[in-house]
């Protein structure tokens, strides 16, 4: 056989098409609700209408009696032990009183609380029984907002303050005491959620002769999940295959440990069926974890010429109901990236988690870095027109050099180690923003009012923090066809992994991509896995892959030697077969069917990785109705290293878009009675594609990640994190002629009108 | 229990047969008794897109249609438009610019915009994001999406070009 010698051309760094496509285009991917088992039974959910409340009774025998239903779950049925969901993130003993049963008992803390479960022939008839259940409830009152409420949410904590700490480097209170400038603000970011197109949905199967339990429909921390069921369910973790299939999107909120990961295995036990649930739209906008909802009182204590001496801020998270397993994520990754890429060095914080009668709060991409952003660069640009310095000059002035690093930002979260800002070169990134907004010639454009709207253009600079440890595993085997596959503990849920860990192993082991077949997630893969959160699949996965794809190559090597004849120093890997100086060569499928193939990768790290850069928006503001139009955006980070440019750009392009409905639409509402008023898609708005066409996302690789072979750094949530920024100081600066300033979002029409409406008042009864 | 009707359609150029309740939609009708999964649902009251479909040459959103409304009525799901190794048209400028990343609202998008192009092989940005407008994603942003209906034109109007000589 002839053998062509041309060098596989190398597939990290090209946008390469994804593997995944052709089968997400052609309607033959595989989501949970697409599956099917013999004599499957369905469950729905009754979930609290009421806020706050005591159940008094419960009675089931009018939806029992209902045909086609099979059974009506309660907490009756758990003979008193009612498994509660574990911290799996920031395990402060304080959260611990507040962690959520998977079911409730005696009372409902939020509209949405799974009651009751109802196993029916289908779906429809589930639902209808629903409406046969008779609960009855003793209403207390709503705990919607911060403070000592009549009817505390639990007996423990009076004034529904869930944990309280304080943290911090340096000598804040000295700083400003002797500060030629301080300037204190408050201001908040709404409650909202990441809404991926798809909804949550589990199918679990109780193999009764064997004892074993498989759900389907798992993803982002499975074998945390299945390590927690274990614990719930009384089974052995080797008796539980969670099972990952084709994910409708994650980001942050899909794939923890919902009450639903409990009842649906449990219902399945119990009634040795098949059970499927599927959550519907509604029940999605009150069951999965809400975010954000954040505020903060920030003070910055500055010199004359701008330098920041001191910041102080007072984090204030309304966690919800129950604290979940993201524990305080958000109110302290809210607090850690106050400070954010800027040389401040005194830094105090303070965290004050609350609870409310309202869906538990948990982590959506950026958790915290979306918030911190917006309160620090909010106020700098306050402080900078105080001070009357551009507002660039002062960012330039205060953001840490490249000399600076690593840079040490230890003793902001109390949980956690020491920690530094690792590689990077902020002012360039910063400088390349300014360069593509076209910040010289459009800063003339600040506050003017042009054709009947004001313009403005905003800055945002952000570090982000990405590809915690500990460790990750992968699987890499040659199959007899030559082929390979690679499973890793990493979950899929939509981003394009599978082709970027095909890359990483196709360029390692010099075999075609087409040739490379990715599993993941699921618990039957490898033997530990630790998912996909924190942007860390493409840093640990990837880089477990990485050593597994190397040793797996020794392997063939050493193999094709003994069958050829020559020492692994004379061969190489080509056209699907390992070749010999000589030219003598062996098929990839031979070897394989030789001997195991097979090489267990792994990459254990502990320390984190910061990726950053800077967000400019250039906005127009109608002041007659507060409509704001984005005409140019463009976002600035440097990844480290991009495996696939096309994936790393649509992460940026698509985390753009998600903040800016965080900004303008995206918003829980809650009225005083504790009910949520829009949870449904016609009410609850997110971006449509003629919302924000004008978008831009510059990917460097500037300055590799040292914590990872790759080089590379988290990609998936540099998109999101300054956007409200850069955004808010937009919005900003086209209203700062009329006097309006920017505290709270969402910036709704309503809100911005309201603010143009009431600066003019006050401008008219001043004259 | 209401009885079940029997409706009779053509699905993707085949005749087909459902046997549903009147109040089953069409979507489920679709998924259950057809398996074509590919039509997606993302919210089920009409709002996200992803379960749109083409009847008749329009498109339409199964989660609202009822599946017996559909007796005699030509219908096209995502499977229709190419399996997954012969792509059509839009099918591969979806996958050239990224236009997908979860997939899970991929399949209404694409019903939509087959759609369009069928009727408007010529459609401008400004009104392929109008029409898109109706179909929500979370991953994308829109922008590439929009980039690959713009690609994709050019073979929809060789096609009516070619069909009207």
């Amino acid at each position: 056989m002839k053998q062509e010698n041309n060098v596989s051309p190398l597939l990290i760094g090209q946008p390469v098409e994804r593997m995944e496509d052709a089968r997400f285009l052609s309607g033959s991917g595989l989501f949970v609700d697409d599956l099917e088992r013999g004599g499957m039974w369905h469950a729905a959910i009754l979930r609290s209408p009421i806020a706050h409340a005591r159940i008094l009774s419960l009675d089931a025998s009018a939806a029992l009696a209902m045909p086609g239903v099979h059974a009506v779950i309660t907490a009756a049925d758990l003979d008193g032990d009612v498994p509660v969901i574990p911290l799996r993130l920031a395990p402060l003993p304080a959260f611990e009183p507040f962690r959520q049963p998977v079911i409730a008992r005696d009372k409902v803390r939020y509209v949405g609380e799974p009651v009751a479960i109802v196993v029916a022939d289908s779906r429809a008839i589930a639902e209808d029984a629903l409406e046969r259940v008779e609960v009855e409830f003793d209403e207390l009152s709503a705990v919607t907002g911060q403070g000592a409420t009549a009817d505390p949410l639990f007996e423990i904590a009076a004034d529904n303050v869930s944990l309280r700490y304080d943290a911090g480097f340096g000598d804040a209170d000295a700083a400003f005491a002797k500060a030629d400038y301080v300037r204190t603000e408050r201001f908040s970011v709404q409650r909202h959620t990441a809404l991926p197109m798809e909804t949550r949905g589990l199918l679990a199967e109780w193999d009764a002769a064997a004892g074993r339990l498989i759900v389907t429909g798992a993803t982002k921390v499975t074998f945390y999940n299945r390590r927690a069921l274990a614990k719930m369910m009384g089974l052995r973790e080797q008796d539980i295959d969670l099972i990952e299939v084709d994910v409708g999107g994650g980001f942050g909120v899909r794939g923890e440990f919902y009450p639903e990961d409990f009842l649906i295995p449990f219902a399945a036990r119990k009634l040795a069926r098949p059970v499927k649930w599927i959550e519907d739209r509604r029940e999605h906008l009150m069951a999965i974890n809400h975010s954000r909802d954040v505020a903060c009182e920030l003070s910055i204590a500055c010199r004359s010429d701008g330098m920041m001496l001191a910041l102080r801020g007072k984090v204030f998270s309304d966690m919800g109901a129950y604290i979940r397993t993201n524990g305080g994520v958000v109110p302290a990754k809210a607090a850690q990236f106050l400070p954010g890429p800027y040389r401040i060095p005194n830094v105090s914080v303070s965290v004050e988690a609350f609870m409310t009668s309202k869906t538990p709060v948990g982590t959506y991409r950026g958790p915290g870095r979306f918030e911190a952003n917006f309160f620090r660069e909010r106020l700098i640009d306050m402080a900078a027109l105080d001070l009357g310095i551009d507002v660039a000059e002062i960012r330039r002035k205060n953001l840490i050099t490249e000399a600076e690093l690593p840079y040490p930002i230890d003793g902001l979260v109390p949980y956690e180690g020491p920690t530094s800002y690792d590689t990077g070169d902020y002012l360039e990134t910063f400088e390349r923003t300014l360069l593509e907004i076209g910040w010289r010639d459009k800063q003339r454009l600040q506050g003017r009012l042009i054709d009947g709207v004001r313009h403005g253009i905003g800055l945002g600079c952000f570090v982000e923090s990405g590809g915690a440890g500990p460790k990750e595993n992968a699987v890499l085997t040659l199959e007899h066809d030559g082929s390979l596959t690679v499973a890793v503990g990493s979950s899929v849920l939509g981003q394009g992994l599978e082709t970027v860990l095909g890359q990483i192993a196709a360029d390692t082991l010099t075999i075609p991509f087409e040739r490379i077949r990715v599993l993941h997630g699921s618990t039957t893969l490898v033997h530990e896995g630790f998912g996909t959160y924190h942007s860390r699949a493409v840093v640990m996965g990837g880089s477990a892959v990485l050593d597994g794809a190397t040793k797996l190559r020794e392997k063939i090597l050493h193999q094709a030697a003994i069958h050829l004849g020559r020492p692994n120093t004379e061969l190489t890997i080509a056209n699907e077969h390992v070749v010999a100086a000589n030219g003598a060569s062996v098929s990839l499928a031979a070897l394989a069917g030789a001997a195991v193939l097979s090489a267990d990768g792994t990459f254990g790290n502990t320390t984190r990785t910061y990726s950053y850069g800077a967000h400019a928006a250039h906005v127009t503001v109608d002041p007659r109705t507060g409509r704001v139009e984005i005409l140019d955006y463009v976002a600035v980070e440097d990844v480290g290293r991009a495996i696939n440019p096309a994936i790393v750009h649509g992460q940026a392009i698509g985390a753009i878009v998600q903040g800016l409905g965080g900004v303008f639409l995206d918003h829980l509402i809650y009225d005083e009675q504790g009910q949520l008023l829009n949870a449904s898609l016609a009410d609850y708005l997110v971006p449509t594609a003629s919302d924000y066409p004008m978008l831009r996302a510059v990917t460097l690789e500037l300055r590799p990640s040292l914590t990872n072979p790759l080089g590379a750094k988290g990609a998936g949530e540099g998109g999101i994190v300054a956007v409200a920024a850069a955004t808010a100081n937009a919005v900003a600066a086209a209203l700062a002629p009329l006097g309006v300033e920017i505290h709270h979002l969402p910036l709704t029409p309503p809100r911005l009108w309201r603010l143009i409406h009431d600066a003019r008042a006050r401008a008219h009864t001043a004259a | 229990m209401t009885r079940s009707r029997t409706v009779h359609l053509t699905v993707n150029g085949n005749p087909a047969t459902l046997d549903a309740e009147p109040r089953v939609t069409l979507a489920d009708a679709l998924r259950g008794e057809l398996r074509l999964t590919g039509t997606h649902l993302g919210c089920e009251h009409g709002v996200c897109g992803a379960c749109t479909i083409i009847v008749d040459g329009a498109a339409m959103r199964s989660c609202l249609m009822l599946a017996v409304q559909a007796e005699g009525r030509d219908i096209t799901t995502v499977e229709g438009l190419g399996d997954a190794a012969h792509l059509g048209p839009l099918q591969l400028a979806f996958r050239k610019h990224h236009a997908l990343q979860c997939g899970f609202c991929t399949p209404g998008i694409l019903t939509t915009a087959h759609a369009l192009l069928l009727e408007e092989p010529d459609a401008g940005e400004e009104r392929i994001r109008e029409v898109i407008s109706g179909n929500l994603c979370r991953c994308t942003g829109y922008l590439p999406i929009v980039a690959a209906i713009m690609e994709a034109r050019t073979a929809y109007a060789g096609a009516l070009a070619e069909a009207a000589q």
